[in-house]
């Protein structure tokens, strides 16, 4: 930019005749409104939890169906089932699922991973009969038609290729291998050449074994009358119906800490670190206090991790720290992806802040701040119907419901400073992490051969 | 659905207000009037690199000050840079209304530009780049690699995330004649959606934007370039894809001189990609098996986000044994049933439900009702509109998609072929 100055200089900009000014004290906050539900389950063993939240004139559906299981084909199949799950049943052809959907302004989505299936959707409210509908038909009569699930079968190989490729995909099944060796929960994206020979009959076995009601949650937030919808749920899938009841994942073994793997990804410009440690899940009567600390930790931007290797350091785009949940366990999983150069000295930064986290505890100062943003954050994301229903339906997940949730702000008032200072002491030491950074070791390798705790190739 | 209230302030700030006491929310945000087509030759990537620096403090608040103050309030916050135009946001819990009003306030008043952050920023740029662009497949795919083949112009062929070696050589000075140019209130819509009473906000407005000096609106240029007469093509080699890619451009109606006919792309987009029973993916992907993946995009990043030139886009992921001619004869082939014989009332019923819902949706997420809110005021002078567009979708006629479709021309359009490049890859 050369133009002729007719612009201030930069410290100009930042001055006024004023000064600089108070920021203003926060006003009275009035409470989020009661959410009026129903939680039950029916006959078949389905758990349905329907909440009214008629801000706009549309439904959210999420329905999670346990769906563990350990024979190493398991993966492969249950992922082409979730991508044929919507291809056919005997009334509906594939095209005729997508038109009824779109005409009630729906949608319908299935994701798998190794602990369960999820069905998630949407529509517009005097559409729910329909949602519903189609739901319950794909659950009772999908068809699997062969030439879909051929087709599919294609199209999974050419995505899995895709898949890893992606950094993050490449990282998470090194750390998963790292902390759970080969444990099935490690089995996120399934192999190529196991998915290659799952042929229709395998698909519509699996169907009829694992896709059952039992130990399953149906949760339905929005513009609807929770009693209602009970009922309709209940006559729409009342054909679907076993005495089995659905798998959830074997229990996964606790974290040990442990040194860094150091994972080759040659040519990359740029390193993922991941590290895990054992933590405690939402139903322990310390967990609010953890979440504060791990806030204050890396669990939001204004936390010590953040302000130090990105905006301190200009080591990385994003740093965070946050809980995983998985069965009756928790962990707490740091990640940060930085440019090669820098990734021994931002590995160092990471440790060097956990220890920070136990010596220099949480300040009064810190946790009044991470108590208003986990209060006001759990707000603002439940104040939408699509953000409830994902919500809901993680904490239906833990056995959990809509009084843990309207518990939560409460709880979090609760936790004293002294809390979260035994909290950081005990779950932060460096010690208790294990992890991997994947990137390019002959950028890498010297420098993390000199910070130590580091395995390399 | 919304109430909506406008008003402009004396230094020439429009404001939007759009109270809802349903949840005890609110949101705050501003559109600047200017985005990366508006940034200089050799400076490529700096209306992103200066939306950062107006999060690193500002007269009244030390740098980390604003992240702490909205989040110490329980709210989050973000930014984001477009073609022609950059916005600023935070959803609060509504007792934080005064205060994220002060926030925006001080930094349009006197954002503080120092070297120290402006080199602390570059670098997380760059982390930002590496993340979503160089260390992984596709990365920019298609938005920075489609526009230089479709467009001539600098402004609108370069690339908004930047050349490393641009963003290096940005300077203080740079930033504080980009400031005094774009960022003058009169250059900005305001926006207030949520929790509170009108009068008070009002107040609060006027209390902490009132002084804000007026400087003058900068002239908006025109971006204004011919279609092209023939197909252009261009190669990208990527080192991380392992399947081929293809994007298609083409340009659109102006999107806001044109709207119904812009519209009609808009549904011509939903009519061909939109769900299983669309045309493209039933043709593509489940008869013919040529492609993985597909999409087809009014706009590169979505409809309503930038002015004329905008961009109509068709993208696949397809096997390396399937040829780019193959997708692009069946993709013409497609195109011209539709310029030939109407879609039916049906397949536009759809598109329309599938609108409304969403629309439905965004409005209930307040952070996109807000900025959605906010990007019609400043492209359209029209906030409301966001509440008109189910309708105005629905009378598009079949007729209308006919005609964009056969607006979608193989000698006026941009092909950009993502080339894989052998390398072994560990894993």
């Amino acid at each position: 930019m050369t133009a002729a100055k007719s612009h201030r200089t930069a410290e100009e900009i930042g001055r006024t005749a004023v000064g600089p000014r108070p920021v203003p004290e926060l006003g009275e906050q009035r409470p989020a409104a009661d959410l009026a539900s129903v939680d039950t389950v029916l006959p078949n063993g389905l758990r349905v939890l329907a909440v009214r939240h008629a801000s706009v004139p549309t439904v959210e559906l999420r329905l999670r169906i346990p769906f563990g299981g350990s024979d190493p084909l398991h993966p492969a199949r249950a992922e082409l089932l979730a991508e044929t799950l919507l291809t056919g049943t005997t009334r509906r052809d594939r095209v005729a699922i997508d038109t009824e959907l779109a005409l009630i302004g729906g949608e319908l989505g299935t994701i798998v991973d190794p602990e369960r299936l999820s069905i998630s959707g949407s529509s517009l409210s005097d559409g729910l009969p329909t949602l519903l509908d189609v739901l319950a038909d794909v659950l009772t009569d999908a068809t699997y038609p062969d030439g879909q699930v051929v087709r599919e079968r294609d199209r999974l190989v050419e995505r899995i290729a895709v898949a890893r490729t992606q950094p993050r995909v490449i990282a998470r099944e090194a750390l998963q291998q790292r902390r759970y060796g080969d444990h099935p929960v490690v089995r996120e994206v399934p192999q190529a050449e196991d998915v290659a020979v799952v042929g229709p009959e395998a698909v519509r076995a699996l169907h009829a074994q694992a896709v059952l009601p039992r130990g399953s949650v149906l949760v339905l937030v929005g513009d609807l009358d929770p009693e209602k919808v009970i009922d309709d749920v209940a006559a729409a899938v009342g054909g679907w119906s076993s005495d089995a009841e659905a798998t959830p994942l074997a229990p996964v073994p606790d974290v040990a800490g442990g040194d860094v793997l150091l994972v080759p990804r040659r040519g990359a410009v740029q390193s993922q670190i991941r590290l895990s440690s054992q933590a405690l899940p939402r139903t322990d009567d310390r967990y609010a206090a953890l979440q504060l600390a791990n806030l204050v930790f890396g669990g939001y931007f204004s936390s010590r991790l953040v302000e130090n290797i990105r905006e301190d350091k200009g080591y990385t785009y994003g740093a965070h720290s946050g809980f995983e949940f998985t069965g009756e366990t928790a962990t707490l999983d740091i990640d940060a992806d930085t440019a090669s150069d820098v990734t021994a000295a931002a590995l160092m930064e990471t440790r060097y802040e956990l220890t920070r986290l136990r010596v220099v505890p949480p300040s009064e100062e810190e946790v009044a701040a991470v108590r208003q943003y986990a209060v006001g954050s759990l707000l603002i994301s439940t104040s939408s119907q699509a953000g409830l229903a994902s919500q809901l339906s993680a904490l239906a997940g833990a056995g959990l419901g809509v009084e843990w949730l309207a518990g939560h702000p409460q709880r979090l008032q609760e936790v004293s400073t002294e809390q979260v200072v035994e909290a950081a002491r005990e779950f932060f030491a460096p010690e208790r992490f294990t992890g991997v950074v994947v990137g390019d070791p002959e950028v890498l390798s010297d420098g993390l051969a000199a910070l130590g705790g580091v395995v390399l190739p | 659905m919304g109430q909506i209230e406008k008003f402009t302030i004396d230094n020439g700030l429009r404001v939007v207000l759009a109270p809802d006491r349903a949840a005890p929310v609110v949101a705050v945000s501003v559109h600047y009037d200017v985005g990366f087509r508006s940034e200089p030759e050799g400076r490529t990537g700096f209306a992103h690199l200066f939306e950062h620096l107006m999060f690193q403090g500002s007269e009244s608040l030390e740098k980390l000050a604003h992240f702490r103050h909205v989040q110490g309030s329980g709210g989050v916050f973000n930014g984001s840079t477009h073609p022609d135009y950059t916005d600023y946001f935070e959803v609060l819990p509504s007792a934080a209304l005064e205060r994220a009003l002060f926030l925006e306030a001080d930094r349009m008043r006197a954002p503080k530009l120092t070297q120290e952050n402006l080199a602390n920023q570059i670098d997380v740029v760059k982390e930002e780049i590496r993340l979503n662009v160089l260390n992984r497949p596709y990365g920019g795919f298609p938005w920075i690699w489609l526009p230089p083949v479709l467009y001539e112009t600098f402004p609108n062929a370069h690339n908004g995330y930047g050349d490393f070696v641009d963003l290096e050589q940005a300077t203080l000075d740079d930033c504080a004649e980009f400031f005094d140019t774009y960022y003058a209130p009169a250059n900005a819509v305001l926006t207030v959606a949520g929790d509170f009473e009108s009068s008070h906000a009002k107040d609060l407005i006027v209390k902490h934007f009132g002084d804000v000096p007026a400087r003058p609106r900068p002239e908006r240029p025109s971006f204004a370039e011919p279609r092209p007469e023939t197909e252009k093509r261009g190669t990208h080699p990527d080192a991380h894809a392992p399947l081929p890619a293809l994007a298609i451009g083409y340009r659109m109606p102006d999107p806001i001189g044109e709207l119904d006919a812009y519209l009609a792309h808009i549904v011509l987009a939903g009519v061909l990609a939109d769900g299983d029973g669309s045309r493209l993916e039933q043709r593509l992907v489940h008869t013919d098996g040529l492609v993985t993946d597909l999409s087809a995009s009014a706009g590169l990043f979505g409809p309503f986000e930038a002015r004329d030139p905008d961009t109509f886009s068709i993208t696949a992921i397809h096997p390396g044994e399937v040829t780019e001619q193959q997708v692009l004869d069946a993709v013409d082939d497609e195109l011209e049933k539709l310029a030939a014989t109407p879609p039916s009332a049906e397949e536009l019923a759809k598109v329309t439900a599938r609108w409304t819902a969403n629309l439905h949706s965004e409005h209930d997420r307040l952070m996109s009702r807000t900025l959605g809110l906010g990007s019609l005021e400043l492209l359209y002078g029209d906030a409301a509109l966001m509440y008109d567009l189910p309708g105005r979708i629905g009378s598009v006629t079949p007729e209308d998609v006919s005609t964009a479709a056969k607006a979608l021309r193989p000698d006026s359009r941009a092909v950009l072929l993502v080339q894989p490049q052998t390398q072994q890859e560990d894993q």
